[in-house]
């Protein structure tokens, strides 16, 4: 493990969100702190779900392989529920405060739309994800030692950074779709939403066959972004407009 | 308290040079004026001094810190204006406090992991003589709790100190004790960092390589911020200060009595600024009375440069770093000892032509930290960098828990327009994210981990 191994698996996993950052979100105030506070309810959320899984792990017997691996499992489930619940009440709270923006406006328009709040809602809950899945082992890949020397895989450090990166995207398309779904009574949205989450985390639990869960993640990134993409406003004709940057009268916005 | 600060740093300017021009250039706008008076009279500003000692120096030279929120606001004639404007400007101050803030955190928490000799036990200060060592956990606890008793009336002792020494106008020496803290931290304890970092990465370098820097980064940190400076190097000092003097607690300060001294100092925080007998408010009301500006201890303040100044009466020694030049020959260098340290930026323009509306809401309004602020935070976060485990996402949880609390402060700034103490929410928050992150939380992700789960 070198430096290289730790500045790759920091680029891979965080180098997308870090310049979605850097473009969309530094220069507005009102953006950071958003972003912070959906870091901050998803922080909590893990709060939660970690307490429930450690009162279950300790009134429990640890000698129990398979009832410990059971409790791991129901641990993960419970915390993806949570981590959606806490995405709804941060949309209640966003949409509180939309309205007093408004109402604090002089021109009766909000500094920033709630589909631009559930885009920076969606990166902060993604960066703390990412954040807390990461970090640790990006410091462990700075020391020395071997990966995969007791027949583990050896491309553990890879595959995490790959996965984080996935996930966070995943979280900030998620955001959108949801906030969408909650905007316009929409609930297939968010039972979608549920649903996908629930699968990316289940198919984790084939790691280390990482084919069962790094494929199956991308496919539900892709699908997740089209669709987050369609309910942004985003169509195929805006796609193409941007990729050939045709000239059509006035000059082609990038998508905020 | 939190207040709004008017173009002015002083509070209640009943003349200020904003009504004087106000009233000369431009029609009078009644319920501007108004408002001002209003806001003057409701405005009030704590600072508290904190005191720290260090073991190292044989006399207990001090330090002192304020450690409370200033935000002060323009008034305006209209109340939906104002809270607009509030609102408005509000997540900029939100910003502009996070910056340093993180900063301050990301020094202390890289030295931390790093520099181990920040993480050595190697004696304590004797403000909190009671020994941790002890094998019972009770009589660990009580050790503790006594530790914590002794440093906060040493604090609280030095508060009241400073508020009689201003109360009788011994200017010269507050002056004085604030230019020989600042001058060791600036000299003794950055010889004493270098060196350590100098050993962690076993770097040879000579003595007089090192008389020379710390010789030049020294005169130049005492001249930022006692005198003039650029704004960014001043803030870039006052952080670095912050910093250092922030590790020198999280070295000093035994395990448990640093968590239960962290939890006093904010529960003293909240009585000191909000009580009507605390120290911090009488100091306020004292300079409110006199109509001078408030003591200027150690202050952060990140206002940005002005596109109008308005004559000063006395900016804050250190950290101050708005812009300020005499208007219409209005002496405002009162009585306060330290006129003579004003800290006056880089540019001062005299106006040439009549103060316009216009030009003065384009003002910028500042926002000030006390230094006891960044210190505390930074010794939260620290501590929580400095755990056995090594654990990174504790420090994470208690990063973003602090900046939170700091968050919903300035939104409590905003709604209830007083001076309000900057330390309860955040540490308040910093620790139950502390422990519960440590406890529960590290468990279960290890867990995860070790299976590569993702949720």
């Amino acid at each position: 493990m070198t430096l290289a191994v730790f500045f790759g698996c920091t680029f891979i996993a965080f180098g997308p969100a870090f310049s979605l950052f850097l473009f969309t979100i530094a220069r507005d105030p009102l953006r950071i702190i958003i972003l912070i506070a959906g870091a901050f309810f998803w922080l909590v959320s893990l709060l939660l779900s970690s307490l429930i899984w450690f009162i279950a792990v300790k009134a429990s017997d640890p000698r129990d392989e398979p009832l410990q691996k059971g409790l791991l499992i129901f641990g993960v489930m419970f915390s993806v529920l949570l981590q959606e619940a806490f995405r709804f009440l941060y949309y209640k709270l966003l949409r509180k405060a939309i309205e007093g923006l408004v109402a604090l406006s002089e021109d009766g328009c909000s500094p920033i739309s709630i589909q631009q709040m559930a885009y920076v809602a969606g990166v902060g809950f993604g960066l703390m994800s990412g954040a807390f899945s990461m970090i640790n082992l990006l410091a462990d890949a700075l020391g020395p030692g071997t990966v995969g020397i007791h027949g583990d895989s050896q491309l553990y450090f890879l595959t995490s950074a790959f996965m984080t990166m996935v996930l966070i995207f995943l979280h900030t398309f998620w955001g959108i779709l949801f906030f969408h779904g909650c905007e316009n009574r929409r609930w297939w949205e968010i039972v979608a939403v549920v649903v996908m989450h629930l699968a990316v985390s289940g198919s984790t639990f084939c790691n280390p066959l990482y084919v069962g869960s790094l494929v199956p993640s991308y496919v539900l990134m892709a699908i997740a972004a089209v669709w987050a993409y369609m309910l942004s406003g985003g169509s195929v004709q805006n796609l193409r407009r941007f990729l050939l940057c045709a000239q059509s009268g006035a000059s082609p916005q990038p998508a905020s | 308290m939190i207040t709004f600060m008017n173009n002015s740093d002083s509070e209640d300017e009943p003349c200020n040079e904003r009504t004087s021009l106000m009233s000369a250039e431009s029609p009078p706008v009644p319920s501007y004026q108004d408002g001002l008076q209003a806001s003057e009279t409701r405005e009030a500003q704590t600072h508290r001094k904190r005191q720290t000692g260090s073991s190292r120096s044989p006399n207990n030279v001090a330090d002192e810190d304020t450690s409370d929120l200033d935000v002060r606001v323009r008034e305006s004639a209209l109340e939906n204006e104002e809270e607009e404007l509030t609102l408005k400007y509000g997540a900029k101050h939100v910003i502009m406090l996070f910056v340093p803030v993180t900063l301050c955190m990301i020094v202390v928490v890289a030295t931390i992991k790093s520099v181990r000799f920040y993480t050595e036990k190697n004696g304590q200060l004797i403000y909190t003589p009671f020994s941790e060592d002890t094998p019972s956990v009770g009589q660990r606890l009580l050790n503790s709790v006594l530790n914590t008793i002794i440093m906060i009336s040493v604090i609280v002792v030095m508060t009241v100190f400073l508020v009689v020494l201003y109360k009788y106008r011994c200017y010269k020496f507050i002056h004085g004790w604030l230019i020989l803290s600042s001058f060791m931290l600036l000299f003794l304890f950055t010889y004493i960092y270098l060196g350590e970092v100098l050993k962690t990465y076993n770097v040879a370098m000579d003595y007089p390589t090192v008389i020379l820097i710390i010789w030049n980064f020294g005169a130049v940190g005492m001249i930022c911020i006692h005198w003039k400076g650029p704004l960014q190097l001043q803030q870039a000092y006052l952080i670095m200060i912050s910093a250092l003097m922030a590790l020198v607690f999280i070295k000093y300060l035994p395990e448990w009595s640093a968590w239960v001294i962290l939890g006093a100092i904010s529960i003293y925080d909240l009585i000191a600024v909000l009580c009507p007998k605390g120290p911090l408010r009488m100091l306020v009301e004292t300079a409110q009375e006199r109509n001078e500006p408030i003591f200027p201890a150690l202050i952060y303040s990140s206002a940005m440069i002005w596109t109008v100044g308005m004559a000063k009466p006395d900016t804050a020694a250190k950290g101050q770093s708005q812009q300020t030049w005499d208007a219409d020959g209005r002496e405002n260098h009162s009585s306060s000892s330290h006129s003579d340290s004003q800290i006056l930026d880089t540019r001062s323009p005299a106006p040439s032509h009549p103060i316009t509306l216009e030009e003065m809401e384009e003002e910028e309004r500042g926002v000030k930290l006390g230094l006891g602020d960044f210190i505390f935070y930074s010794v939260l976060v620290g501590k929580a960098a400095a755990t056995p485990s090594g654990d990174w996402n504790t420090t994470l949880a208690c990063f973003v828990a602090i900046l939170i609390g700091l968050c919903l402060t300035l939104l409590l700034l905003a709604v209830f327009k007083k001076a309000l103490p900057a330390l309860p929410i955040s540490i308040t928050f910093g620790l139950i994210f502390y422990f519960s992150t440590d406890n529960l939380v590290r468990p279960f992700m290890d867990t995860l981990a070790s299976h590569q789960l993702y949720i």
